[in-house]
């Protein structure tokens, strides 16, 4: 907020300074009063009790619910994301294609993929899998929830590429033909490595969203963070159980958001396309 | 051929037994209620977060990381397992009524974070230079803001919340963790009952999803363009 100038209000004078600082203060007293609320609300039911929330300090919790949750969300959160910018690099270029067949099958196959919702993907593939019987059940739940994310995500991230491409400057690859490149080359060593440089920061954002939806796992039985923690809670303390998984996606996706940030910045002088995520076309927008 | 038709037969059947248009109706429902409320809540958090107050400011900021960045699945079992069973708190005495309730207070405090989000990057496409033609020309605050300022600023946004109302509307699939009947609860009852004819039924609900979708997208993109402000 202080590092721009709001378009909004002018530098307050005596008297706007004065009834800002009335303002904030009965800003402080509603939100404290509001906070209390809920804690005499959550004290009256016993629910702050120290016995429901010192088990989450405790070696044993975090040695069998904790860490093997937090484990398994981040397994299935890196091969997720290995997958879907295999996917994303695929149908991406796939749709920035000059022959006609392939940039329109993989327009359709990333517009479809991302109207689809990803739970409604993680139950057919859990679904489909158990039929199949060509994995062992055990990793059934995993297999799904990296399909699922790969399919959604591998879509969007597609579009991330598309977006990067023609975000840069048409004197980028017309410098390229200039000295003779083909379109390939032109696209191979200097679209595409300009464009990757400034999708980087919405790449990493779009890991923020792969790893809250991983959470979608618990709903299929695979036993990331929030089914870990879920299961822990059933004996009793599930508010506070609960509490400690948001607290640590909170952790882990506010970090990695401003890594994102940090890159945005960081990278600016390093391509000529724009590294600031511009808010990517609404679905379906542009099928066909 | 004679496979094919059979297969369409059984599926025919399945589409005979359960009611997916009923499923996917309360998924537009879901939306719709939700969409209100998420604006609704986005549209204050917004303006907590642009206006000059730092406790304002530091509310709306903390309001946004916290529910943007934990999982809907979360906030979701959050709602049914300790605001219904544990703490006993019920929005409505019809039992099945009541989930829908928590759902869409489930989807609306979490989309509203974004819905913050899109709004506030509206008032961000507005030019400084905007507000400052419009103090030299003599408009003090409350003209600026409504004749200058806001309606470049809603008309900026139009794009940002076109996005996090689709991702709204695929998102009300989340609650099925509150056991409200809606389209992905009904797609596992019927994959489990008719496993023949998984993949027409998968293909059924995602199509579903697509008619859902689309409409908005086409709808949000054709508004940002027409209400597109010319710079």
């Amino acid at each position: 907020m202080t590092t721009r100038q709001s378009v909004l209000f002018d530098a307050p004078g005596p008297r706007a300074r004065r009834r800002i600082i009335i303002t904030n203060i009965v800003g402080i007293l509603v939100f404290l009063g509001a906070a209390l609320f809920v804690l005499k609300g959550l004290y009256d039911q016993g629910q702050l009790a120290p016995e429901l929330w010192t088990p989450f300090l405790t070696q044993e919790v975090w040695e069998f619910t904790i860490i093997p949750g937090l484990v398994n969300t981040f397994r299935a959160a890196a091969a997720a994301i290995v997958t879907s910018v295999v996917f994303g690099l695929l149908f991406g270029v796939g749709r920035l294609s000059h022959n006609k067949s392939i940039a329109w099958l993989s327009g359709i196959i990333v517009e479809f993929f991302r109207a689809v919702p990803v739970l409604l993907m993680m139950i057919f593939f859990w679904l489909l899998l158990g039929q199949l019987k060509v994995l062992e059940p055990a990793d059934i739940p995993f297999v799904a929830v990296v399909l699922a994310l790969t399919f959604y995500n591998g879509s969007v991230i597609a579009e991330l590429v598309r977006s990067g491409v023609h975000g840069l400057p048409k004197g980028q690859r017309e410098a390229a033909m200039a000295i003779g490149m083909t379109r390939g080359q032109s696209m191979r060593s200097i679209e595409l490595p300009q464009a990757l440089v400034a999708m980087l920061p919405s790449l990493v954002s779009q890991f923020v969203v792969i790893l809250k939806d991983s959470a979608l796992g618990s709903i299929i039985t695979y036993s990331e963070l929030l089914r870990s923690m879920q299961i822990y809670g059933s004996s009793g303390p599930i508010l506070q159980a609960l509490a400690v998984a948001a607290v640590l996606f909170i952790i882990i996706n506010f970090t990695l958001s401003g890594v994102a940030n940090w890159l945005a910045r960081f990278l600016g002088s390093r391509t000529a396309g724009r590294t600031r995520p511009v808010s990517a076309p609404p679905v379906a927008a542009k099928a066909g | 051929m004679d496979l094919l038709s059979e297969y369409f037969q059984s599926y025919l059947t399945a589409l005979e037994t359960y009611d997916v248009v009923a499923a996917l109706w309360v998924n537009i429902q879901l939306t719709f209620w939700a969409f209100l409320c998420a604006l609704a809540l986005g549209t204050v958090l917004a303006l907590m977060r642009i206006s000059p107050v730092p406790s304002f400011q530091w509310a709306g900021a903390a309001y946004v990381n916290i529910f943007r960045n934990t999982p809907l699945t979360i906030i979701m079992t959050f709602c049914i397992l300790v605001l219904v069973f544990q703490l006993q708190l019920n929005l409505s005495d019809d039992f099945d009524f009541n989930f829908f309730l928590w759902a869409i207070v489930g989807l609306s405090v979490y989309h509203a974070a974004f819905f913050c989000e899109a709004i506030r990057s509206g008032v961000n496409t507005v030019p400084l230079g905007q507000a400052e033609a419009a103090r030299a020309i003599g408009l003090s605050f409350l003209p600026a803001a409504r004749y200058v300022v806001l309606p470049q600023a809603f008309r900026g946004a139009i794009a940002p919340m076109g996005n996090t109302l689709i991702a709204l509307a695929k998102n009300t699939t989340v609650a099925t963790v509150a056991s409200v009947p809606e389209a992905a609860g009904l797609m596992k009852t019927m994959i489990e009952f008719r496993p023949d004819v998984i993949m027409a039924i998968f293909a059924t609900f995602a199509l579903g999803f697509v008619v859902i979708v689309i409409p908005i997208g086409l709808l949000t993109t054709w508004l940002s363009k027409k209400l597109a402000v010319a710079r």
